[in-house]
């Protein structure tokens, strides 16, 4: 038995398991020829391999059992001759100083196994390669779903046991429905399906949920474990890092059905593809989710061989299901890796280009922008049009006064658009922890919108946030501009984030989102979409020529509606690491414009409203302004529309870390014990393991497409096998060899090896088809069977190894949370793009430093996204998440553990998410529930558990019901305070008492253990 | 006030009994024993010796105290301040912040002292630690192996520099499981100040590839001390016991139609969840500490300071929590340790020996052990150029700790480092050794205390570790 996965039921069932075990190995060895796979490598692998084994620094005697002919040419094992055999006489020695394995090894033999040992050897002592090394043979068995059916009945028939039966329809699209979507099933999914009473119902349905986007977000959930996929860098200060998009790429391959051998060679190669679109580059960011470390005083060096051990371990883990990274100090133990084999393994890796210490908190190496999907189609779209309305040529277009006139004319217009916006309020807030300069400087509010930056310490500030809040009146807005008057001192200015916020329609500030983004000028490495990204390690730089104004404008995603008593607050932060200058003054502009340009500043502004004679400066500014915005084209306007919008969807595009080769690939060679000091070790060149064979160099280094073409070759032993074992897990419940990371000797002989290989040549024989292996899962009826087990079967089969029952499985962390937001109504579908911030306890994120950090949750309709876009932080996992189980992604994690604790129980209880997400259920079952509680409590119960409740549980639910209704009506206050829980509006239409009441039952429902299930 | 319409404790697990009629016997005997699922339960079989100790207080200096100023007294690098570091110490060895940087002799920026009847030589900044000299016992000789905060924190916890492996708490629930039945047996605090706080991440209390009940719980100085402890806005201890109730008698129905396992332990986990909701603002509530007590530790009230953390271990350890971390962020002292080492040593100095002061007087030092340590130590060699501001760098061949409470030699120091406080010398104490020591302290042998993840058998002290037994009473 392997690491428990389900704490309660193992304790518990130990002793039955231990039995039932016992009884099958005796069974099966009685009966049958003893095989060496199942019956003895356990044995040599537990006890005698670490000293008798591929180790050869470990190995003692000079001996090693692993290989057939070694042991016979020592005499140790005599085929045919077990009482000749040392192996039989040493460790059946009575002396225990002479005894095998000896005493310090600390392992027994039982009688069974030594006499096991001796059938063996005198059955003539055959060995077998390790399973899972052997190219998996397609065993006899139907085509399709029933062959799965099939093999698990001819185990069970074996064994004399009988299967249980179908389970009901609603337990089955609940199950199919978290299994493929990790959603609750539609209630009018279920009705149908259960009405539906076609043959092929069931095939409809699970085609239905395949086709549905949020297969892709559920399947990601288990490889983005895999691949160790999370929004933060690990090492030190664990700070962000943009590579988000990697995370859509997988979602969507999984939606795309992408066959499982293109993934793999984009995510190991995108980047050395001969032919590369942007998404197959940004699946190379793969290899760029290892931890990352810019502490100060690390050692380049030794991170470099961090990095490298870690791809290795990965690589290995993922897609080999091999502990290849055991091999770091010291040949493995187990398996016939070799140290040098994973040296050999590394190398695939040297060439990507990265520090072993990055330079600070923003780069983290290669990178590129990409659009989404959406964005990709327009961008293509808007070059075609411009290449059409610009033609071959540049026209000779007139700059007679005319024809500068209606340009002025055309800026005037949007020019008089845009209105200074007076702050009624302007103050430095020095909130932040990291912001601990910004007290030597205050605000002051001029005439015309002006606020006056005026420095009240001699120590200039590097830091500063600056607050000014504006009252609005009836309106539209569609965009505001910032002006930076120069500081006179300095040239230069650095704005590191610019935010708006909308205080007084919502209980809580409303964050606006700005997309379009003009700035009068900036530079690569400073662009002013910089100071929308959430880190104020990046941000617009700039100076200050003359005396004129910077300015930029910020365009909102949608045009916003203002009404009195609402109010608006920009914040202007700025987080330099050296001295720049502040503006002396600045201002915000707001304009209800359509297609905003930048309000013109100095000159240019003169020129453009003046309609009289220009002075020379006016002209030459008014000539440059053609130049610019004309650019010697008669469609100028249509032009510049299009620019704009694709400076728009520039600005917009997600930057991503991805992997990029260069040009000499470091030096890899093997590290004596691991010590990356040692550089005494041999030079290895790009080469898998030896005993898997060995790649034709033909003369070049190997890259990471020939690992790719390798790791997915039909004769490789071992990819398929691992992929189907771990679908296998996500849809059975455990996997049919049950450890999912090792398919070496020291993991688990499938329990049905037969059915792990034809599910192998299934998966392999159909292109690597995911979706084709997952519904010919789907489709047996081995997955359809109840999970509530026989007596026959819990006493014979209590872990449920042969399959004679569905398998009871708690659902995954982010996917508990998801149903609760899907139950409630309030779950927000929209997929991929930066991630999201729900609720988290205030100060979690206080023992981060470098920089420290606020958690600042999304006070918008992101707070509702799925868990899978939840912000992943290595170092502090949202603690939801961990509770119920989901890894920091510091490592591969090929399995979750399934615990029940009393953390869980606090999270459920009391965290907001689940607080808020009840309220607007129950205000849900107020609103389409019925007439009476009878009614509703029904309805309740069948949105959140896809069935009606017992008599007796609706008794419960009345009473729970009656007690807080009085609860609530004796203090109607606390009613009001629960409901206050969260940004989601509160309906007027209701009394508070009762929808409190019903929160409360709606939190006893989310509470229930069942909830959590899917049976 | 309204009367709860169940007793939280004993009417429902009567009804319970009642309503789980029917139950495999296996889920009913879960129900009769809930605390026994409800709190960690360890593995069994531990200890496998005799054991001093029942609990451990780990007071960690994160930041990497400097030993040479504190606990390692080296007259030489007083005489050669300002020499050339001899090559023959640094050559090809690791280094962090020095990298290609000319080491230099500092000599001790403060004085040391000796205290007690034993004697112990000690720095002058730690008077009231001193004053509890007799009872500690100082390690001089200690070693780890890596130089940097994060993966040093990953090693001193775990045994291991990469992230995945248990820390020493979730080993000893692991172990022995938990002795209370209303708080988490592996709890952490943290504090900081006296130079910059160097991060320190959730990781270093996690469980590994350990069962995750096992996991260590940090606590809060500000806020909710415990993660969701506290009832949603508006909701009584009445209306949430009640809802509870619900819940529980929900699950015992399911009971009756499904054979799963988990139901059973889930109601026990609401139970727990709910005893942790009522025992948590106790334990974070002084006011039953007298005034006299409160002042010994140098705090009025759950603040986030070392000294309150002292106070809160101490109740901890009373209510039968088996490992308390505390965390003091404010050890890197890289400049400035002429101005910043006192502060630091100011932050967590009282509440230290009050600790230890506090639990002799209620008769818990003899079976609680506590470990005052950093992740690493600080060089010989000086940091910056200004005699006033400069500091030391990193150091893992060779730094100093110290131990005391139930089994350990009191007034005694063990080990050495070389002339100039570079090497660990004599009795070299590794981090592995450290763990060995410690599970020997609660009677496990470090090599029979493994768990099995991917095909091998771990331990806490991966292919190593010694008891030292030299530090033994």
């Amino acid at each position: 038995m392997i690491a428990p996965v389900r704490i309660g039921s193992d304790m518990r069932n130990l002793a039955v398991a231990l039995v039932a075990t016992f009884l099958a190995v005796a069974t099966a060895s009685a009966a049958e020829r003893i095989e060496f796979n199942r019956d003895i490598r356990p044995i040599l692998s537990e006890n005698c391999f670490a000293c008798h084994g591929p180790d050869r620094n470990a190995r003692q005697a000079g001996l090693r059992l692993d290989r057939r002919e070694e042991a016979i040419s020592r005499g140790v094992i005599q085929p045919g001759n077990a009482s000749s055999s040392r192996l039989v006489a040493r460790v059946r020695q009575a002396n225990p100083a002479l005894a095998m394995p000896p005493l310090a090894a600390d392992k027994k033999l039982t009688d069974r196994q030594k006499d096991l040992l001796a059938a063996w050897i005198d059955q003539g002592a055959e060995y077998q390669e390790h399973w899972a090394y052997i190219k998996p043979e397609r065993p006899d068995a139907p085509a399709g779903p029933a062959g799965i059916d099939h093999l698990v009945g001819a185990r069970l028939d074996q064994r004399g046991l009988r299967p249980v039966g179908e389970a009901d329809r609603r337990t089955l699209a609940r199950r199919v429905s978290f299994d493929l979507t990790g959603l609750p099933p539609r209630p009018d999914q279920v009705e149908s399906f259960v009405r539906n009473r076609r043959p092929d119902a069931w095939e409809d349905l699970v085609d239905s949920l395949l086709d549905s986007p949020h297969y892709g977000e559920r399947m990601a959930v288990h490889w983005l474990d895999l691949v160790r996929y999370a929004d933060t860098v690990g090492y030190h200060g664990d700070v962000p890092v943009n590579i988000y998009p990697f995370r859509d790429y997988v979602v969507r391959s999984f939606n795309e059905n992408k066959p499982f051998d293109v993934m793999t060679r984009e995510q190991l190669a995108g980047d050395l593809l001969p032919e590369r679109g942007p998404w197959q580059v940004v699946a190379s960011g793969y290899n760029r989710l290892s931890r990352m470390t810019n502490e100060g005083g690390s050692q380049a060096k030794e991170y470099l061989a961090k990095y490298a051990a870690d791809r290795v371990r990965n690589v290995s883990t993922v897609w080999l299901g091999s502990t290849l990274g055991c091999a770091e100090c010291h040949d493995h133990k187990f398996d016939p890796f070799l140290a040098r084999d994973f040296y050999s393994m590394g190398a695939f890796f040297a060439d990507i280009e990265e520090k072993g210490v990055f330079g600070g908190n923003a780069d983290w190496g290669s990178r590129i922008r990409v659009l989404d999907g959406a964005a990709e189609a327009e961008m293509a779209e808007i070059e075609s049009s411009l290449e059409r309305l610009r033609g071959p040529d540049r026209q000779d277009l007139p700059r007679d006064r005319q024809t500068l006139d209606a340009l002025a004319a055309y800026l005037r217009e949007d020019l008089l658009s845009w209105r200074a916006l007076g702050p009624d309020k302007a103050w430095t807030d020095c909130g932040h922890p990291d912001f601990d300069q910004c007290g030597q400087f205050g605000l002051e509010k001029e005439g015309e919108g002006l606020v006056k930056v005026i420095l009240s310490g001699d120590k200039r500030p590097r830091e500063s946030i600056h607050r000014v809040e504006f009252p609005l009146e009836e309106g539209r807005l569609t965009a505001f501009a910032l002006e930076l008057y120069p500081s006179g001192d300095f040239a230069d200015f650095y704005l590191s984030e610019f935010e708006v916020r909308l205080l007084g329609r919502e209980t809580w500030p409303v964050r606006l989102s700005l997309t379009g983004l003009l700035p009068d000028r900036e530079e690569p490495g400073s662009m002013l979409r910089d100071t929308l990204d959430g880190n104020y390690h990046t941000g617009w730089k700039g100076s200050w020529e003359e005396d004129e104004a910077r300015t930029a404008v910020f365009v909102l995603e949608s045009p916003l509606r203002t009404s009195p008593g609402e109010r608006l607050q920009v914040s202007l932060i700025a987080h330099a690491r050296q001295l720049h200058g502040l503006p002396s003054r600045f201002r915000i502009l707001a304009t209800d414009s359509a297609f905003p340009e930048l309000p013109a500043t100095g000159e240019l502004r003169r020129a453009i409203l003046s309609r009289e004679l220009l002075s020379d400066g006016q002209s030459a500014a008014l000539d440059a302004a053609y130049e610019r915005i004309v650019g010697g084209n008669a469609s100028w306007r249509e032009i510049r529309a299009l620019e704009r919008r694709r400076k728009v969807l520039r600005d917009g595009a997600h930057e991503t870390l991805v992997a990029k080769s260069v040009e000499e690939p470091r030096a890899m060679r093997i590290l004596p014990r691991g010590n990356w000091m040692d550089d005494s070790g041999d030079p290895v060149e790009p080469q898998v393991p030896e005993f898997l064979g060995k790649l034709p160099t033909e003369g070049r280094r190997l890259n990471r497409l020939d690992l790719a073409a390798w790791v997915t070759h039909p004769d490789n032993p071992l990819t398929a096998r691992v992929f189907a074992n771990r679908l296998w897990r996500m849809f059975f419940g455990t996997g049919l060899s049950k450890v999912l990371d090792d398919l070496g000797s020291q993991g688990e002989l499938p329990d049905h090896q037969e059915l792990l290989d034809w599910l192998a040549a299934e998966f392999v024989e159909s292109g690597w088809d995911i979706r084709h292996l997952v519904r010919t899962m789907l489709l047996s009826e081995t997955y359809r069977r109840s999970s509530e087990p026989s007596d026959e079967l819990l006493a014979a089969d209590p872990y449920n190894r042969l399959h004679g029952r569905q398998t009871m499985a708690r659902i995954d962390a982010e996917f508990v949370r998801d149903n609760a937001l899907a139950v409630s109504g309030l779950l927000n579908r929209k997929m991929g793009g930066p991630s999201a911030k729900p609720y988290q306890p205030p100060g979690y994120y206080k023992e981060l430093n470098f920089p420290k950090r606020v958690y600042e949750p999304d006070l918008n309709a992101n707070q509702f996204r799925r868990g899978l876009y939840t912000h992943w932080q290595r170092q502090y996992l949202h603690p939801a998440l961990l509770a119920f189980d989901a890894p920091a992604r510091e490592e591969c994690a090929a399995d979750r553990t399934v615990s029940n604790t009393p953390l869980q129980s606090l999270v459920m209880l009391n965290d907001p998410s689940y607080v808020e997400a009840a309220r607007v259920f129950a205000a849900r079952i107020l609103r389409e529930g019925g007439g009476s509680d009878r009614k509703r409590i029904d309805f309740a119960f069948r949105e959140a558990f896809t069935r009606l409740p017992l008599p007796r549980e609706r008794e419960i639910a009345l009473g729970l019901l009656e007690r807080q209704r009085e609860g609530f009506g004796t203090e109607p206050a606390r009613a009001a305070q629960l409901l206050a829980t969260g940004i989601s509006a509160v309906p007027h239409d209701v009394r508070t008492v009762e929808l409190a009441a019903w929160t409360s039952l709606a939190r006893a429902l989310f509470n229930k253990h069942e909830f959590l299930m899917r049976y | 006030m309204r009367k709860p319409r169940f007793n939280l404790f004993e009417t429902r697990r009567a009804f319970l009994g009642q309503a789980s009629m029917g139950l495999g016997s296996a889920a009913l005997a879960s129900l009769l024993k809930p605390s026994l699922l409800g709190v960690q339960p360890g593995i069994g079989g531990f200890p496998n010796g005799q054991g001093r100790v029942k609990r451990i207080i780990f007071l960690c200096m994160a930041g990497g105290p400097a030993h040479l100023e504190l606990l390692d007294h080296k007259p030489e690098l007083a005489k050669r301040h300002g020499e050339p570091m001899p090559e023959s110490f640094t050559k090809g060895q690791q280094i962090a912040q020095l990298q290609g940087k000319e080491l230099r002799i500092l000599g001790p920026r403060h004085p040391f002292r000796h205290y007690g009847e034993s004697g112990q030589h000690m720095t002058s900044l730690l008077p009231h630690i001193g004053s509890i000299a007799d009872d500690i016992c100082i390690v001089r000789s200690m070693q780890t192996e890596q130089i940097n905060h994060d993966t040093a924190h990953t090693f001193m916890n775990s045994g291991f520099r990469l992230a995945g492996r248990p820390s020493m708490g979730s080993w000893l629930l692991y172990g022995l499981g938990s002795e209370s039945e209303d708080l988490p047996g592996f709890v952490v605090l943290t504090s900081e100040g006296g130079s910059q706080s160097q991060p320190i991440a959730a990781r270093q209390w996690n469980s590994g590839f350990l069962p995750s009940i096992y996991q260590g719980v940090k606590f809060n100085s500000t806020g909710d001390p415990v993660n969701y402890v506290r009832n949603p806005r508006g909701v009584s201890r009445e209306m949430q016991g009640e809802l509870i109730d619900a819940v529980s008698e929900l699950n015992a129905v399911q009971q009756g139609w499904t054979r799963d396992p988990e139901i059973a332990t889930r109601i026990a986990q609401y139970e727990l969840a709910f005893r942790m909701q009522m025992s948590v603002p106790d334990l974070v509530d002084f006011s039953d500490e007298p005034q006299h007590v409160l002042d010994m530790y140098g705090t009025q009230r759950v603040d986030g300071t070392f000294a309150a953390n002292c106070l809160l271990a101490r109740r901890m350890a009373e209510r039968g929590v088996r490992f308390i971390h505390l965390y003091h962020r404010g050890w890197d002292h890289h400049n400035e340790i002429k101005t910043l080492l006192p502060k630091s040593c100011g932050y967590v100095d009282q509440g230290t020996a009050a600790l230890v002061k506090d639990l002799k007087q209620r008769g818990l030092f003899e079976d609680t052990l506590i470990v005052w340590c950093g992740e690493f130590g600080r060089t010989p060699m000086s940091q910056g150029t200004d005699p006033d501001l400069m500091g030391r760098d990193h150091h893992i061949k060779g730094f100093s700790m110290w131990m005391a409470g139930g089994g350990i030699k009191g007034g005694h120091s063990y080990g050495a480092t070389d002339e100039l406080g570079y090497n660990a010398v004599e009795n070299v104490v590794h981090v592995h050794d450290l763990h060995a020591t410690i599970l020997h302290l609660f009677g496990i042998d470090h090599t029979k205390l493994t768990y099995r993840f991917q095909g091998r058998d771990f331990r806490l002290t991966d292919v190593h570790g010694k008891v030292v037994t030299g530090i033994l009473a």
